[in-house]
């Protein structure tokens, strides 16, 4: 008896006709992932235009290469956070970071150490916060959000105790890199903190795209569990995210210290919200899985220009650079949201 | 399994342990500190004085606590505590009579309705467009202290009138009257989500908002509303804030009060994750937070080095907390269980 | 197959688990030969999945040993026990759908040269081992392009790359149609030919019948034997299950009496020119008192759809809907909840059980949203109505306080089942209430169906078992792509082969 009706339900299944449609498209003409960037990329070209149009002197050699080089620390930091967002988690603690390894250097300068030491010793402070958030996250299974705070206020408490006052850096190594400018045509200089900042994303970019490294990054950011199952080295990779964000933080504070020639533990407070609105306005998913570094380097540049832009209006308060940066981020977060939503 | 075994694995032990730490390291640098005497008829002393202080972040968490029970998270706090300070006290200041007491409600009236309208905004983008609640509030987080300055002008606005200034200094029955605030909207918080069905219909959402919606129960309406409570509770930390300076400050009003806040939640056993949520265990992890930052000064350390103290303390709670610790706390005792790896249906 | 005559690939013995309260395993042994196909049976709840995680590394063991060709074996995680040959293809396709088919099948081990990926030399790799399944699809189209079937056979695809002796298939079937899963079995004997040894599990009787040439069967985590498929009757199979006598099972037979149901009174639901646009074309239904309509269709027919409409989960753009005669609009789920339908839907994790909250706040859930947040059930009341279905259903643990998400699938099933009752519904929409949860519970819940019917409430009843559909439907309607294509009067004409002939004609005759 329970024989025929366990046949019955399978024979039912034998001659049923495949009613699955074919696979939807085969090669997409563009890819919908370059869409956010694309995207980015038409609002900096635009705000370009606009920029130009309007104020004179607006598209000058001096003009793009201050863009670069003041912001060229905040480009490494969102590079790091790129990485930690791309895996679904958060980094809070990079301004922090950044403004203890600006602290450290000022005060191992103070104290008469080497360029030659103080300088990795900076980086490597980074590195070292991004390894106990890294361990915290995996090991101790601490929220991503609250282990990333609880090493802001580290840093933040280190800076104080580090460096009370701001520290006045005359390196001469320190003072050569800020000083160094390599003119290429009509005052478009590059400074060694842009070539760093340009090299550090070339080295990302080739890191998420041509390594198991960068591709694991991607698979923990679409589906942890799978990449797990997968058999994907998942808690390797995910500490190494944080320490590499930790890294880019260091690394983002000594080109702090290069460019303000002073360590002071005020720093660098709210960078963090700053370079997530640079990962998220250059296209990458608060989610994970999806976005890429250069989409975080627009990003950086929008924020940038929308400085710039309300510095040449002259007219306007500088408030108006929070509430414009607000209303960016509310515009592309609902367009990302629509086109998720799409896809479904 | 002995008591004091299960005591130490309740979600509180630890945090209310760190209280317990940080009063006695106060009391024994300052014998006087733990006594609360009575002058001119008002309570006074360190456990009054950490009550004082609380009620700004104890509102502020406890609207977190709801939200974060419904699986997000509120960013924009500081800057609508900003906000408000911001509309009320231009508003008073603007009127030809700073101290009667109609224009300090009519213009706390007005904050609570701008901070009711930034509460619906960001439910909105959290409930309606489903934007993932962290940048969906990081929104107004970042536009907020700008808003703010707009409405001041930019300027650090200050008044003098008596009874706005009651709300942050003032006694009512020997107890601070910012602390009867903070204790009563904790009451009533407390009361409607345990007595009605809103607690587990948070939690309900919190842990599966595509079942619960199924189930009936109104996941859209449900997420919506925490948001604006969180905002008005947020209003109401901000009125208090303001009127301790008697000043709206947009830069430094509620300044990383978010952090401090979501802090309080998770070291109160909340799960960022959402779902169950305590408001016990957030009342005591403000009560930690705040006397933390009290202890440090009255043991003599210097103030810069609250933010390391809070990181040492945080991490040592949220350790002894981790599930990780707690089952090694448990192999210790007896021989141990796989840990099951959920592997999603 | 030589089977008899090798060494097992894999020797697991007196493997021992225990969860917190839970036997998981006990002293089972199970052995795996190189080129077989064998089966892993059982009831929710035997094991089947615990031992499985168990040869994977997933969970530790407590005490055994597990052998994998030749050498004894400690698997920190799934990553270990890929690195010794041992794959798994999960039911839920554990891949990643933000990438590529290409980098799927690859991750991990794609090609280098001088330290960097060389994509060109990737992707073509990734080809090969695609089209060794005859698969030939596009590696660097996106995954999610792709449909669930397909996606197994990347995932296998994968597997093939880590060059795996071993192949676990953990309910790869149970999403697919009868097209893809001749396909998948080609690919699978192909792999047994080769050498591969594969361990597949399934619920489909039929399916382990075709493919496996031994199968072991366990029960409440012990060994209760391993056998030749074919040496071991079905009956006999699902006698050593579930073990105890085919009574359940009998008495559903003849219990299935249906009850007469009065089809010129007012329907209790009237769905005219219902529909949603890329969900379901409109459709016309009538659900009178007392009436259970089978919804009968392959997967994607549109028989989700259809329901979700009829309890306001998705809401119409098209049509009207009608309860007892009078118009509605069912636009969100307390619209249906209010009319006192109610709907259990097929995805118990994600779509049903409140997995953190306890059986008692789940179950009462239902009756609270109709209510509204203001108005709390009285704990007594509460008390009353959990203990009731937990006797009823025969809910176990019958503890209203142990958390749901901790509950077997039939347990759940029946707390969301409890969950609707409560609220005394008079149209039970039931989504696939039988799926994955072993033949007891099944059989049950099949009882209970009936007698609710026969007291008066409307059932639509949605199961990808036809058989099931007709024993316990007064009349069928039969979807085919996203389309009501036909309604029929149940009666002993009607028998599988004809409901299958409607669905593959598309209904034209009808």
């Amino acid at each position: 008896m329970a024989t025929d009706q366990m046949t019955v339900q399978a024979s039912g299944k034998g001659p049923q006709p495949t009613v699955k449609p074919a696979p939807r498209r085969s090669l997409p003409v563009l890819d919908r992932r370059y869409l956010p960037v694309l995207g980015t990329f038409v609002v900096l070209v635009l705000m370009l235009v606009i920029g130009g149009t309007r104020y004179e002197n607006f598209l000058s050699g001096r003009v793009m290469a201050n863009l670069f080089i003041n912001n060229s620390f905040l480009i490494v930091v969102a590079v790091g956070m790129t990485f930690v967002i791309l895996t679904g988690g958060i980094d809070l603690s990079v301004g922090a970071v950044v403004a203890l390894s600006t602290c450290i250097s000022a005060w191992m300068f103070l104290h008469g150490w080497d360029a030659i030491i103080t300088i990795p010793a900076s980086i490597l402070v980074g590195t070292l916060i991004g390894w106990i958030v890294g361990v915290m996250v995996h090991v101790f299974e601490i929220q991503p959000f609250i282990a990333t705070l609880a090493a802001m206020f580290l840093a933040r408490g280190l800076c104080y105790v580090v460096a009370p006052e701001s520290i006045p850096i005359t390196d001469a190594t320190i003072v050569k890199l800020s000083e160094t400018r390599w003119e290429i045509v009509d005052n478009f200089a590059v400074t060694p903190s842009g070539v760093i900042a340009l090299s550090v994303v070339l080295v990302a970019f080739v890191t998420l795209h041509y390594t198991r490294f960068g591709r694991t990054v991607y698979a923990i950011g679409g589906n942890e569990q799978s990449a797990r199952l997968m058999g994907l080295p998942v808690a390797r990779t995910k500490v190494l995210v944080y320490v590499i964000s930790g890294t880019c933080a260091g690394l983002g504070g000594l080109l702090f210290a290069v460019f303000a020639r002073s360590g002071y533990s005020l720093t660098g407070v709210g960078m963090e919200l700053d370079a997530i609105a640079a990962v998220v306005i250059g296209g990458t998913l608060l989610t994970g899985g999806s976005g890429f570094v250069l989409g975080s380097v627009l990003g950086v540049l929008v924020l940038g220009l929308i400085q710039t832009i309300i510095t040449f209006e002259g007219t306007l308060s500088s408030w108006w650079t929070k509430i414009v940066i607000g209303a960016l981020l509310l515009v592309f977060v609902i367009l990302q949201r629509l086109l998720v939503v799409r896809r479904r | 399994m002995t008591g004091l075994a299960q005591l130490t694995r309740h979600r509180l032990f630890w945090p209310i342990v760190a209280l317990f730490v940080l009063l006695l390291a106060s009391t024994l640098k300052h014998h006087t500190f733990i006594e609360v005497t009575i002058r001119d008829g008002h309570l006074y002393g360190g456990p009054i004085d950490i009550l004082r202080r609380s009620s700004i972040l104890l509102l502020v968490a406890l609207g977190m606590t709801l939200v974060i029970a419904t699986r997000g998270i509120d960013l924009s706090v500081g800057a609508v505590m900003a906000i408000a300070g911001a509309v009320t006290l231009s508003q008073i200041a603007d009127s030809p009579d700073p101290g009667s007491l109609t224009t300090v409600a009519l213009a706390m009236a007005t904050g609570l309705a701008v901070c009711l309208v930034i509460g619906v905004f960001n439910g909105f983008l959290v409930a309606v467009l489903g934007i993932q609640p962290i940048i969906a509030t990081l929104v107004l987080m970042t536009a907020g202290r700008g808003i703010a300055m707009l409405i001041t002008g930019g300027q650090i606005t200050t008044v003098t009138s008596a009874p706005y200034k009651a709300l942050a200094s003032g006694f009512w029955l020997g107890l601070p009257i910012a602390a009867l605030i903070a204790g009563f909207f904790f009451a009533v918080v407390a009361v409607v989500t345990r007595r009605t069905a809103l607690g587990v219909l948070i939690e309900s959402v919190g842990i599966n908002p595509v079942a619960s919606r199924l189930a009936g129960v109104r996941a859209r309406t449900i997420i919506w509303t925490v948001y604006v409570l969180c905002a008005l509770f947020a209003c109401i930390a901000g009125f208090l804030q303001s009127s301790n300076i008697m000043a709206a400050d947009s830069n430094n009003a509620g300044l990383f009060i978010e952090l401090d806040a979501i802090l309080a939640v998770v070291i109160g056993g909340t799960s960022l994750a959402g779902g169950k949520f305590s408001l016990t265990g957030t009342l005591v992890g403000v009560l930690v937070i705040t006397t933390l930052t009290l202890s440090i000064t009255v043991i003599g350390i210097p103030v810069n080095a609250v933010s390391l103290f809070k990181a040492l303390v945080v991490i040592v709670v949220c350790l002894l907390q981790s599930p990780v610790v707690q089952h090694k706390l448990r192999a210790r005792r007896r021989k141990a269980a796989p840990v099951p790896v959920e592997v999603p249906a | 197959m030589t089977e008899q005559s090798t060494t097992p690939i894999v020797e697991m013995t007196g493997i021992s688990i225990t969860f917190p309260g839970v036997k998981a395993l006990d002293g089972v042994d199970f052995r795996l030969l190189p080129g077989e196909v064998h089966a892993l049976m059982g009831e929710n709840g035997a094991g089947k999945s615990t031992l499985i995680k168990a040869l994977t590394g997933v969970y530790g063991i407590d005490s055994g040993r597990i052998v994998v060709g030749g050498v004894e074996q400690v698997f920190s995680g799934p990553a270990a026990a890929q690195a010794a040959g041992v794959s798994t293809v999960y039911q839920e396709v554990n891949l990643t759908d933000n990438l590529s088919v290409a980098e799927n099948v690859m991750l991990g081990h794609e090609i280098r040269r001088f330290g960097v990926i060389d994509w060109h030399a990737t992707r073509k790799a990734a080809r090969g081992y695609l089209q060794a399944l005859n698969l030939d699809i596009d590696p660097r189209s996106s995954l999610s392009s792709h449909s669930l079937a397909v996606q197994q056979l990347v995932a296998i695809s994968r597997a093939m790359v880590v060059d795996a002796r071993v192949l676990i298939l953990d309910e790869p079937t149970s999403s697919l149609d009868a097209d893809e899963v001749a396909r998948l079995f080609d690919v699978v004997r192909t792999l047994r030919d080769r050498g591969v040894a594969i361990l597949f599990v399934s619920h489909f009787l039929d399916q382990i019948y075709a493919i496996s040439d031994r199968l072991t069967v366990l029960r409440n985590g012990t060994l209760v034997g391993e056998y030749r498929t074919e040496e071991l009757s079905r009956v006999e199979l699902v006698g050593k299950m579930i073990g105890r006598e085919l009574e359940v099972l009998s008495e559903l037979e003849t219990s299935s009496e249906r009850a007469v149901v009065d089809w010129t009174g007012t329907p209790y639901l009237q769905a005219i020119g219902v529909g949603r646009k890329g969900s379901i074309e409109p459709f016309d239904l009538d659900i009178f008192p007392g009436e259970i309509v089978g919804l009968a269709g392959l997967l994607g027919s549109g028989r989700t759809e259809l329901a979700r409409l009829l309890y306001g989960a998705d809401h119409a753009d098209s049509g009207e809907t009608r309860v007892a005669g009078e118009p509605v609009r069912l636009r969100n789920p307390r619209a249906g909840l209010s009319r006192s339908i109610v709907f259990s839907s097929e995805s118990r994790k994600t779509e049903g059980i409140i997995g953190d909250l306890t059986v008692r706040e789940n179950i009462v859930l239902g009756l609270q949203a109709e209510r509204g947040w203001l108005r709390r059930v009285p704990s007594r009341k509460a008390d009353e109505v959990v203990d009731r279905y937990i006797k009823a259903l025969g809910v176990r643990p019958a503890n209203p306080d142990a958390i749901a998400g901790n509950l077997s699938g039939g347990n759940q099933q029946k707390v969301l089942l409890a969950r609707w009752l409560a609220t005394a519904p008079k149209l039970l929409i039931l989504d696939e209430p039988t799926r994955g949860i072993d033949v007891g519970a099944k059989a049950e819940i099949q009882k209970l169906v009936a007698e609710l019917a026969s007291q008066g409430m409307s059932v639509v009843f949605i199961s990808a078992e036809l058989d099931e559909v007709l024993r316990l439907s007064h009349r069928i309607a039969v979807l085919r792509d996203r389309r009501k294509v036909a309604e029929l009067v149940n009666s002993q004409d009607v028998t599988t082969d004809v409901v299958v002939d409607l669905i593959a004609s598309g209904g034209t005759s009808a």
